[in-house]
């Protein structure tokens, strides 16, 4: 890339890729933000052809006012917090397990990866029905082994339950880039570590967890770029009841069910910004780590 | 004190024996340098004094206390790595220290032992720096300073040096014996670098393969090696070691003559030969001699400034009083 020519070569081959992707942000963005602004009732007769009336802020003012809308908001930061938490803390613990030598090691590194390959509606489909179901699910037989009365799980405790299976298919994802980063730590820092009087939780703290943590920081920021967005897992089990509503599932409940298209529209936007000031918050907080 | 005793030590990986079972003293405050090719042992050999390998048999003895089963950290002594392993996230500081936070001292003792470090090793401008931010040299005085905090019984060097570049090396050579001449401490120091060993040791171990081949002081192993491979190991350039019908007018298998224990001259002398690459250094000439008496081109040191035209014909004569004799199975006789 050294001349100007083949610089502005360059520059003329790169642009079809940006205009393509920079048309797939603009145009849904742009049609998002036309609708939210509009009555769009599709079973009312409204169409694009007729045209749609301009209503103003009314369709974010209802959004905002309705009684789902923030108990929306909390589930889907519980939701996205708690897969977080789990699949950092066992991610790191299960890559430093994986990282020690041991025999069928390949085996059980690519049997670990597995999950991520399973599609979220076939996974959640396999945790509803075999794993969960209160009657003929593993884990309530599991319960009646041990003479408990089996946990009707997506019913009762239906938050935790789609936590864990999101963090089930999201667990391969954090432990296998951790594993790749615990496997660029020099040894002999362990070792120098372990000569300099550090025991093993010190040898962790000090050495081995300020070594992940850039790597920890680009799992949080991918992660919850995608869980923000979960939908099949909670269509799925639950189908949004039992507090498991997320605003991505919310919305859909606008458009589809409700077939008002403005209102969800408006919602859209509301998650834009909601996804905007939750990675300016991890910028803030984990950001930092990236620039050393 | 740091006085260490290694017993009978022996080392396998699986079937593979590294070391076989091994005696070897080390006096308080010695200097000790073990050398060796690559592979022969001479790395494990310190990781196992270290207590980062465990012995397969024998015991490890410092000062007199048995320390083969005792964990690296309580037995007193301190590693100098050869990448350095500096912790890239502390500040130097925070390095130095990390060894003395671990043994729960008190801070204000903390800042007295790091800021005394930092002033021998003359850290004292970077201590706050990250070791990212640090030369070659000055991330081998953190190492250095790490270990030096500590006040341990025995300082061990693995290979410290390698990845310096020529100028700053022979520095730090420097620093590393001006700082066992201060510190009065135990050294045992891990190189391939037999200009290194002959420099810095009181006492060369010389390896190969696992096996101690012979332990001396650098002159002793230069004037009488025990063996062809101590002969050929040590000195630079290696020692010439001619076999067959010359040696065998010695009455020896091999004969061996340093470069620097051959006369060469164009009229006269021993042995006949034709010049071949001369490598001029200034204070020294080095030529490789192709002469009837050995198949191997012989390495002639001349001192000064001397040209002898390529190809053309020269005498060389080897001093008899520094000729080496060693029998069919390779060692001296004397």
């Amino acid at each position: 890339m050294a001349t100007r020519h083949s610089r502005s070569a360059a520059r003329l081959m790169l642009a079809p890729a940006v205009i393509l992707l920079l048309g797939w942000m603009l145009v849904p963005l742009t049609m998002t933000l036309y609708f939210s602004f509009k009555r769009y009732l599709p079973m009312r007769g409204d169409s694009l052809e007729r045209g749609l009336d301009w209503v103003g802020f009314e369709n974010y003012a209802r959004f905002l006012s309705s009684s789902s809308f923030w108990p929306s908001v909390q589930a889907t930061l519980v939701i996205v917090g708690g897969v977080l938490v789990i699949t950092v803390v066992l991610g790191v613990l299960l890559a430093m397990l994986l990282d020690q030598p041991f025999w069928g090691q390949g085996i059980v590194r690519i049997l670990v990866i597995a999950p991520f390959f399973v599609m979220p509606t076939v996974s959640a489909l396999v945790w509803k029905n075999m794993l969960m179901d209160p009657i003929n699910g593993i884990l309530a037989h599991l319960w009646r082994f041990f003479g408990a009365e089996p946990v009707s799980w997506l019913s009762d405790a239906s938050v935790q339950s789609i936590i864990l299976i999101v963090s089930w298919q999201w667990l391969p994802f954090a432990t296998l880039i951790l594993l790749t980063a615990i496997q660029s730590l020099d040894s002999e820092q362990l070792e120098a570590a372990e000569m300099d009087g550090a025991n093993p939780l010190a040898r962790f703290g000090f050495i081995v967890l300020p070594h992940l943590s850039r790597a920890i920081t680009i799992v949080i920021l991918i992660q919850t770029i995608f869980l923000l967005s979960i939908f099949a897992e909670i269509f799925v089990t639950t189908g949004g009841s039992f507090g498991t509503r997320t605003l991505t599932y919310l919305i859909f409940q606008r458009v589809i069910d409700s077939q008002n298209i403005g209102l969800g529209s408006a919602g859209g936007v509301y998650a834009i910004i909601l996804a905007n000031i939750v990675a300016i918050f991890l910028m803030r907080i984990v950001g930092k780590n990236l620039d050393r | 004190m740091g006085r260490i005793q290694l017993d009978q030590v022996k080392k396998t990986f699986g079937d593979v024996t590294v070391i076989p079972p091994l005696d070897l003293e080390i006096e308080d405050g010695e200097f000790v340098v073990f050398v060796g090719p690559s592979g022969c042992g001479k790395s494990t050999l310190l990781r196992l004094i270290a207590g980062l390998e465990d012995t397969t048999d024998g015991t490890i003895m410092i000062d007199d206390h048995d320390a083969t089963r005792v964990p690296p950290a309580k037995r007193g002594l301190a590693m100098v790595f050869q990448s350095y392993a500096l912790y890239p996230h502390m500040s130097v500081r925070k390095n130095i220290a990390f060894p003395l936070r671990m043994a729960k001292l008190d801070q204000a003792e903390i800042d007295r032992r790091v800021d005394g470090a930092a002033d021998v090793l003359n850290l004292t401008d970077y201590l706050d720096r990250r070791p990212g931010q640090l030369s070659g040299g000055q991330r081998q005085r953190v190492a250095i300073g790490r270990a030096i905090v500590r006040e341990p019984a025995a300082f061990l060097f693995d290979e410290p040096l390698s990845n310096l570049d020529a100028a700053l090396r022979v520095g730090m050579r420097l620093e590393i014996s001006e700082l066992h001449k201060r510190l009065a401490t135990t050294m045992i120091y891990v190189t391939h670098d037999q200009v290194e060993a002959m420099t810095m040791a009181d006492k060369i171990v010389v390896l190969q393969a696992g096996v101690i081949e012979q332990v001396g002081s650098p002159l002793e192993l230069y004037r009488r090696p025990r063996n062809t491979f101590v002969a050929g190991f040590i000195g630079s350039p290696k020692m010439n070691l001619i076999a067959g019908a010359e040696a065998a007018k010695h009455s020896a298998a091999t004969i061996g003559v340093r470069p620097e224990h051959i006369e060469i001259s164009e009229t006269e002398g021993a042995w006949k030969g034709t010049v071949g690459v001369s490598e001029h250094l200034g204070s020294d000439t080095f030529f490789h001699v192709q002469c009837e008496a050995s198949p191997e081109p012989l390495t002639v040191r001349a001192t000064g400034e001397v040209s002898l035209s390529y190809g053309g014909e020269v005498h060389l004569t080897p001093r008899p009083e520094h000729i080496h004799r060693f029998d069919g199975q390779g060692l001296r006789i004397d």
